[in-house]
């Protein structure tokens, strides 16, 4: 039998090589917009469900036995409180860890060894937070069962979160720079003062805001340390009309918040409790998605702004 | 100490003997340096005459950088490495790889510029003024003068008076190499140290850096390390041929470039190796 030319042989082949590559590309493509789908039906349904529900009785009013007059004040502001606690606890403490790991710190076993740790944090599953934040922020240091317990137990969850971005963000800037201050005299603390801090606040707000995104929400280490799910009041005011003008008072305040009244809704019977569940649903997946966009837009920005 | 002959010699108020142009500004004496068990400078010895250019050429891997980066201690800044010997500094002598010397002090007195150009993301001005600020000069008058003085001493001063207050990336490369060397005379050092300042610049930059340096050495004792001979020989007053680690020969430029004492010195600037 007289051998195939290697011509048409090389032909045949090419044409199916190319028939795999479009049918990825066609799977690919197909399998992208599902995803993207999940997510729009997700919001379709929420929004259907719920969005005739938001108005400016549903923001103002407090939880209700009957489900027309229930609204979510107590659970926003709660949100909104502990968002404060969680932010004011993870940014000091994440971002000095961060810069500690990266420009401090000596590079031997002792590191790597926290490092992995730092990573294996991330991966606690949130309610083991929940508990650890029950015994020791609730029972041992008598914080109760209050914002201040709730936002430290979520700050404590973002933590590698806000670490993990500042150690990415310091790690942007060349080495040039670090060396161009040490050269003219700067210790350590003044090159991370004057000029790495200050060149990575972009990528560092970016992983706060996508850090609090995820804190923001979390249900269980919440439910777990004893956060109320039917609050018809508001904590106490941090502004005061005497001496000394603010109170820290709101801290030691029960609370609850949005996934936890959602929660709540849920599991009740009715249609009306669904609908109510879905509104706040909606307003939580808005509150997410535009702090995910605000993240993308300060990173986009912090580029722009600062080219090696 | 306030009484010892050495110290009391420093009171003499500087005359013009204490700068001549035949006493050393630096005595490097029998320096070793070691990164962790790796030795990459072997018994170097030189005496960096003032107010001189002095080049220091040879082979990639040679140390050139490494007894460079010596000079102001910026081995300190990572883990593993280890100085032997002495490198004085006059006209007060102090003994910069000395234990209760502060590498941020000898920082202070050596100014640096490096092979890429390394300007702060900040405005013109305030990378001049870095170093002043950090030595705790903060009245905006004398900063002013302090700044225009380093831009025009580094002849950039006119291609920048009108937008010192923009951000020093919008500079081209030559002219961010050029603030980079103002950024570095700034703070008046004994020595500028040049790790190789024009190996990222085009031939308009580069020669534009090298007449600055030429200019530079009326004030300032300079050394700078070089890939490239003919800049060796187009600037510098003395040359130190290094080899794996050694000081092979260091002696006047010209001497050294038409009449080198040793082969390998030859070899190299003959170009039969590098």
């Amino acid at each position: 039998m007289q051998p195939e030319p290697l011509r048409t042989l090389q032909e045949g082949r090419a044409r199916r090589r190319r028939a795999i590559d479009s049918n990825f590309r066609r799977l690919g493509f197909f399998l992208t917009l599902s995803t993207l789908g999940i997510l729009a039906i997700l919001m379709l349904n929420l929004a259907m469900n719920g969005l005739a529900r938001i108005d400016w009785q549903f923001m103002s009013s407090f939880p209700s036995r009957r489900a027309g007059e229930a609204g979510i004040l107590s659970a926003w502001v709660g949100t909104l409180l502990l968002m404060l606690v969680t932010a004011s606890a993870a940014i000091p403490f994440g971002v000095a860890a961060g810069i500690y790991l990266e420009e401090y710190a000596p590079k031997n076993r002792w590191t790597a060894f926290v490092e992995i740790n730092i990573a294996n944090l991330a991966g606690v599953p949130s309610i083991l937070y929940g508990l650890m934040a029950l015994g020791l922020f609730v029972y041992q240091f008598r914080f109760g069962q209050s914002l201040l317990s709730g936002g430290l137990a979520l700050g404590c969850l973002v933590l590698p979160i806000v670490i993990v971005a500042t150690r990415e963000s310091l790690r942007t800037i060349p080495s040039g720079i670090r060396e161009a201050a040490f050269a003219l005299g700067a210790t350590r603390w003044q090159a991370v003062w004057h000029h790495l801090l200050p060149y990575s606040t972009g990528g560092i707000a970016t992983g706060v805001i996508l850090a609090m995104s995820r804190a923001i929400g979390e249900s269980a280490p919440l439910i777990t340390i004893g956060a109320l799910t039917f609050i018809a009041f508001l904590p106490p005011a941090p502004l005061i009309s005497h001496a000394p003008f603010v109170s820290v008072d709101w801290l030691f305040s029960p609370f609850t918040a949005l996934p936890i009244q959602m929660f709540n809704w849920v599991s009740r019977p009715g249609e009306e409790f669904q609908s109510n569940a879905a509104a706040a649903g909606l307003i939580l997946m808005v509150i997410t998605l535009s702090m995910n966009a605000a993240a993308i837009l300060l990173r986009r920005r912090a580029q722009r702004n600062i080219t090696w | 100490m306030s009484l010892s002959p050495e110290n009391a010699r420093q009171a003499i108020p500087e005359s013009d003997a204490s700068e001549s142009k035949d006493l050393p500004k630096v005595q490097i004496r029998g320096v070793n340096f070691f990164y962790g068990s790796h030795q990459v400078l072997r018994n170097v010895s030189m005496d960096v005459p003032a107010l001189k250019v002095t080049a220091l050429i040879g082979p990639s891997g040679c140390g050139k950088t490494t007894l460079l980066r010596c000079l102001n201690r910026m081995h300190d800044l990572y883990p593993g490495n280890r100085y032997e010997g002495s490198i004085q500094v006059q006209p007060d002598g102090t003994d910069i790889l000395g234990s209760g010397v502060d590498p941020i002090q000898v920082r202070m007195r050596f100014g640096m510029v490096f092979q890429k150009p390394n300007p702060f993301p900040k405005s013109i001005y305030e990378n001049v003024a870095y170093g002043l600020r950090l030595q705790g000069m903060n009245r905006r008058r004398e900063l002013d003068e302090r700044v225009e003085k380093a831009l025009r001493e580094a002849a950039l001063w006119e291609e920048v008076k009108s937008r010192l207050h923009q951000m020093a990336h919008n500079l081209s490369g030559g002219q961010q190499q050029r603030l980079c060397i103002a950024r570095a005379v700034a703070t008046d050092p004994d020595v500028v140290l040049f790790d190789e300042p024009t190996s990222a610049l085009d031939p308009i930059a580069t020669s534009k850096i090298e007449e600055l340096i030429v200019e530079l050495k009326k004030r300032v004792t300079v050394m700078i390390v070089t890939h490239n001979l003919q800049q060796a020989g187009r600037i510098s007053d003395m040359t130190a041929f290094m080899y794996l680690g050694e000081l092979i020969e260091f002696g006047e430029t010209n001497r050294m470039f038409t009449n080198p004492a040793k082969p390998q010195t030859e070899d190299y600037i003959s170009g039969r190796f590098g």
